[in-house]
């Protein structure tokens, strides 16, 4: 089981490949709001995520997904 | 404001219009034929219809809608269920039923409400719904309206489908998978014999929606289940009127007897009105000659395999195979946009894809062939787009 600080730091990893607009990636960064992330790329990180866990993200979750912490407080909660 | 969120919508909405590009919404002033009309006062060549067989123009089509017309009037003025049930629509769903060889078919007043109408209705709270990423704009609205929990498996992606199943565990049992026989955009088959051996292994159930299939796939013309010889696994199969029939409505069939439920259970039937009795009337007669002239499936495919060939060997970036639905990819804006207008021009009406409607981020020019286009007209179509490399809008192999 994957905890909490884990997700975080493999989030701000995974990030940087779409970090155009070069801020410092942290809990509070927005997905949409600073990273200026397309829903396209929205939903190849969350199979990247996927991928790594080995979990599936419902889509049911991203209307209450806008920054860093709230996807790895998801993660860890879909995390068996 | 809460009009604010439609702003960039205006901006491209002006953009549009200062550039005189009409490729969305263009209308179209007069239909001559199936595959001839005048749009926005131009003589043009259709491509980017849905009227695979062609039937929207046939005479034996029109004579029924007038006769039904004539003898139930204009409309039904009622839901199905309260007072818009008419022989028509019975009789519709009867040979819906005993076409695809099931015992259970419920129409629609579109395709749209009733993939999304049962996408809705099927799965709900504490179940699961596994849906193709490409999937529809009328699929994703219907599983956001199911309360399901909803996840998506990577395009036309067996081995992603089957990880999803694995990781569900127990809830697989509860889990519909949600797949199309071939995707519009760019008119690929979907692997259902594989999709209907994993759907097998986990105890899932599984929907086709045959929207751009039927009448277009399989020996008796009932889609791409029916092509992949899986059809015993499709626990539902959707589909539309508007496309290979030529007119307007949707149906689900099914083996299962809990359909007739489930109809009293879909909102998107309950609370609109049934359909006209003259498209119902003109449904019936085109279905028949769906079922009764597989030579217009043929005919489309030759018309297919032409314009594919013909758009390959210019060296176009079109799909790994050939399909009625021929789509060219363009990853600049400006040239899809420009390329679009010069069709137009030059007398040929394709559809413009822009994202998220088309599955990536590149934009594609939609081009579908009908069993009513001539060879001819599917070589001024090619040669049309011989004119956008002249014009150094395409690259050859790199568009
Ligand atoms: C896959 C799919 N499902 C459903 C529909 C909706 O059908 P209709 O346009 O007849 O409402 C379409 C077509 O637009 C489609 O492509």
């Amino acid at each position: 089981m994957a905890d909490y600080q884990s997700c975080l730091a493999f989030l701000c990893e995974l990030l940087q490949k779409y970090n155009r607009k070069r801020v410092m990636i942290n809990e509070n960064t927005g997905l949409v709001a600073d990273l200026g992330l397309s829903s396209l790329e929205v939903m190849e990180v969350i199979e990247q995520i996927e991928d790594h866990y080995d979990i599936s993200i419902p889509l049911n979750i991203l209307p209450d997904v806008n920054t860093v912490a709230d996807l790895a407080q998801k993660i860890r909660d879909l995390n068996p | 404001m809460l009009l604010d969120k439609f702003k960039e919508m205006a901006a491209f909405q002006s953009e549009l219009r200062d550039r005189k590009l009409k490729a969305f919404g263009a209308v179209t002033d007069e239909i001559l034929s199936a595959t001839e009309g005048v749009v926005e006062g131009r003589r043009v060549i259709l491509a980017g219809t849905n009227n695979y067989l062609g039937l929207s123009a046939d005479p034996r089509c029109i004579e029924a809608a007038r006769e039904a017309a004539s003898r139930w009037g204009t409309g039904t003025t009622g839901s199905r269920l309260a007072n818009g049930s008419f022989a028509e629509h019975q009789a519709l769903e009867a040979e819906l039923a005993a076409f695809y060889g099931v015992g259970h078919a419920i129409c629609f007043s579109t395709g749209y409400s009733a993939t999304m109408g049962t996408c809705a209705t099927l799965a709900g709270p504490g179940d699961v719904i596994l849906l193709d990423a490409d999937s529809h704009s009328s699929i994703y609205s219907g599983v956001k309206l199911s309360g399901a929990e909803v996840i998506r498996y990577r395009h036309s992606d067996t081995g992603d489908l089957a990880k999803r199943l694995r990781r569900l565990g127990d809830r697989a049992a509860n889990t519909l998978i949600v797949a199309e026989g071939i995707y519009s955009m760019l008119g690929d088959v979907a692997p259902l014999a594989e999709i209907a051996d994993i759907k097998r292994e986990y105890g899932a159930m599984l929907l086709v929606d045959e929207a751009h299939s039927l009448g277009v796939l399989g020996e008796r013309g009932r889609g791409a289940a029916e092509a992949a010889g899986v059809e015993d696994a499709v626990d539902f199969t959707v589909g539309t009127f508007s496309k290979s029939l030529g007119g307007i409505g949707g149906f689900c069939v099914s083996p299962h007897a809990e359909l007739e439920d489930v109809r009293y259970c879909i909102r998107a039937y309950i609370f609109t009105a049934s359909s006209t009795p003259s498209v119902v009337a003109s449904t019936r007669r085109a279905l028949q000659i769906l079922r009764d002239e597989p030579q217009l499936r043929e005919r489309l495919w030759d018309n297919a395999r032409r314009l594919y060939s013909g758009l390959k060997a210019l060296g176009l970036a079109v799909g790994p195979t050939p399909s009625p639905v021929v789509a060219v990819e363009f990853a600049d804006r400006e040239a899809a946009m420009a390329a679009w207008q010069q069709l137009f021009d030059n007398g040929v009406y394709v559809n413009l894809v822009v994202p998220p409607a088309s599955p990536s981020t590149n934009y594609l020019l939609r081009n579908s062939m009908s069993a009513a286009h001539s060879s001819e007209q599917v070589d001024r179509i090619i040669d049309a787009y011989r004119g956008l490399i002249d014009a150094g809008l395409v690259t050859p192999d790199a568009a």
